[in-house]
């Protein structure tokens, strides 16, 4: 098989102006793969800045409401910035060092890999600029603000669906011009060769982690695993752990926005039932050939999601392997299940999760109960919710949260503009 | 003749053709229909029928919002290849279609070309479709006698243009500078040096794009490459002034 495919996915779709930039960035993954120290360095680096690694958390309320198997919770929200974003960005922020550049650029969907990736930038003392769509500009304005204050600059995207896809095609103009200097830290497991393999090299951490913790508190291995998945880099992240096993059943939830007979969802791979096609088709593009959200001519669609992070066109074409070959299942969670399973896991665990983590809550919620007490379920909260306070609190319609809105713009109102 | 044979032909008449670009469907195919007539009339040697694609991330503003504005205006790939039977029909200069793989891949690979050929097409310019990608393609474009336009670009290595031109059609379209289309590139002695480069390896006539815009950039071109590219600078006059514009800017290039 050609490097960068798996099975009929992914691929290196790339203009030839970044060919050599390509070769250079292939060999400098090789040769960090091959160095033991190179791993050890981005493992130490991860305990001292982030907090690795992250607990695995025994819901007992939860466990005990739906009555059947152990719920466990991978805590990939207390890292160094709310979520698993950091776990990929510190790495090629190591790679960046090696290849001696002085310059990133990233693409952010709901900001959690934007700030990630400023943050990274601060520590190494690296240029930084992040695009990102007008639309999730807006909706995860609390983000912008602190990449803004961690130094980056950030580039509103005006062109197509003002979303993800747009702030990934917006980078490689960028890239195009400027790789001499600067190096395109891609958030997921998406894109073309070698970045779904690096990604996922990195985010692995989760999955060797979470293996150990589960046979530590439970003895034994998990029936199932759940992760949500955008471009799916927490679930490539937390599966990989469990590749082998074979016992262990995979389940990747996408979103299923306003529900997927609506067309407002960016559920690629989740047929509406069972036996039916999904709505992504095969396709290339953004640099990879994967299963996409687009029409008849090949033109990508809109898509939809109450989380921005999950809002995506593509998907790994890792998972649209695993997903052909059985491997992995996947399932869709509605905008209106997943603030359900957002209000249940606060009030039962004192835990919140992202928007986007709590469709892979929602699946789970949902299967529980198929499993006897002895079984464990692993949920991997790939980030923290309350990064996401003005979505959520406008998606639960909070009158509070209003009125404190209300009266902060009036007394902003009152004040000269500075 | 083949494409390439063509081009060197017309070359012995003239000291540097020229190539112009258009988003099909971008205001409208009517525009496309006039501004076409006066290129040809005007003396353009050859022309680049873009087929809009939602995600064109080699392009810059210009034709990215061109390529949106066809979308949103319902234009079909369908369409396109209809369009582009008609101008071939018209006009004798040869037409090429620029577009992403992904038109191709949905569509069916062998039976896009083979429609192109059907078309009246002479060759196609893919930019996201290196060949270590594009067996495929290659293949068809070989039986089909459509010529697969190779892209070189200031960062290949000599061994890496040898390579491409040997997959290659018609003329090599050599990107003039780091970046997207649209802007300005300067052609200075780093210019000069990677031109002499592309040269030494390939046979195939030359083509310079990105960046071009006006009769001072061509005349820069004069002796160095076969074909002087027009891409954005045409789709900003034809949104300023309308398509009548066209025939004195193009005349006014050589």
């Amino acid at each position: 098989m050609k490097p960068g495919y798996y099975g009929n996915w992914g691929g290196a779709f790339v203009p030839e102006i970044l060919h050599e930039t390509f070769r250079q960035l292939n060999a400098v993954f090789a040769e960090a793969q091959a160095d033991p120290s190179f791993w050890q360095q981005y493992v130490d680096l991860m305990a001292s800045y982030s907090c690795r690694p992250t607990p695995l958390t025994l819901a007992e309320n939860l466990t005990r409401r739906f009555g059947g198997a152990q719920i466990y919770i991978k805590r990939e929200d207390l890292n160094h910035t709310g979520a698993h974003k950091a776990n990929n960005v510190m790495g090629q922020g190591l790679l960046v060092r090696r290849m001696g550049k002085t310059r990133v650029i990233a693409e952010t969907g709901a900001g959690q890999h934007g700030v990630a990736t400023a943050t990274m930038a601060a520590k190494f003392g690296l240029a930084c600029t992040i695009y990102m769509g007008e639309e999730d500009v807006q909706r995860q304005r609390p983000n912008v603000f602190w990449m803004e204050k961690l130094g980056a600059t950030v580039v509103p995207v005006t062109s197509g669906s003002r979303t993800l896809k747009d702030a990934i095609n917006e980078a490689f103009r960028d890239w195009v011009a400027n790789m001499d200097s600067t190096h395109y830290v891609m958030g997921t497991v998406c894109g073309p060769h070698p970045f779904p393999a690096m990604v996922a090299w990195f985010q692995k951490i989760i999955g060797e982690e979470t293996r150990r913790q589960i046979l530590a508190a439970h003895g034994r291995l998990p029936a199932r695993v759940y992760a949500c998945v955008g471009g799916g880099s927490n679930a490539m992240g937390i599966f990989q752990g469990f590749m082998a096993d074979e016992e262990v059943e995979l389940v990747g939830v996408e979103a299923g926005g306003k529900g997927l007979t609506t067309g407002q969802h960016a559920a690629r791979l989740t047929a509406e039932e069972a036996g039916n096609h999904p709505a992504g088709t095969p396709g290339v593009a953004q640099g990879y050939k994967t299963m996409f959200l687009q029409d008849s001519d090949g033109q990508m669609k809109d898509t939809h999601s109450v989380a921005a992070g999950l809002d995506y066109i593509g998907v790994s074409p890792m998972l649209a392997d695993l997903w052909e070959g059985g491997r992995v299942r996947m399932a869709a969670a509605t905008d209106a299940e997943v603030m359900e399973a957002l209000q249940l896991t606060m009030a039962s665990e004192g835990i919140i999760p992202a928007l986007e983590s709590a469709h892979a809550f929602v699946q789970a919620f949902r299967e529980a109960g198929e499993l006897p007490p002895e079984a464990a379920i692993v949920i991997n909260q790939s980030g923290r919710g309350d990064k996401d306070i003005f979505t959520i609190a406008h998606a639960f319609k909070d009158p509070s949260w209003q009125a404190f809105i209300r009266a902060k713009g009036e007394e902003y109102a009152k004040e000269p503009a500075s | 003749m083949t494409l390439a044979q063509e081009i060197k032909q017309a070359r012995q008449d003239r000291e540097i053709l020229l190539m112009t670009h258009l988003v099909l469907g971008y205001p409208s195919f009517e525009v496309n229909r006039e501004v076409i007539a006066r290129m040809v009339e005007a003396g353009v040697d050859i022309i680049e029928l873009q087929i809009p694609f939602s995600e064109p991330v080699a392009d810059g503003p210009v034709i990215l919002r061109a390529n949106q504005e066809a979308i949103d205006r319902g234009v079909k790939v369908r369409q396109c290849l209809e369009f582009a039977a008609e101008m071939t029909d018209r006009h004798r200069i040869p037409f090429l279609f620029m577009t992403y793989y992904n038109i191709l891949f949905k569509y069916g690979v062998e039976a896009f070309l083979q429609k192109s050929k059907e078309s009246g097409i002479r060759g196609l310019i893919i930019p996201d479709l290196p060949p270590e990608e594009g067996e495929e393609y290659l293949t068809a474009c070989r039986r089909l006698e459509l010529a697969p336009i190779q892209i070189f670009a200031p960062t290949s290595t000599e061994a890496r243009m040898k390579k491409l031109a040997g997959h290659g059609g018609g003329f090599i379209y050599c990107v003039a500078r780091r970046g997207v289309t649209g802007t300005q590139t300067s052609f200075d002695q780093d210019f000069d040096r990677y031109i002499d480069r592309c040269r030494r390896a390939t046979e195939f006539p030359l083509a310079v794009g990105f960046g071009i815009s006006n009769r001072r950039d061509v005349d820069l071109l004069r002796g160095k490459a076969d074909i002087a590219v027009i891409g954005s600078a045409t789709i900003r006059l034809v949104e300023a002034q309308g398509a009548a514009a066209v025939s004195e800017f193009i005349a006014g290039l050589r």
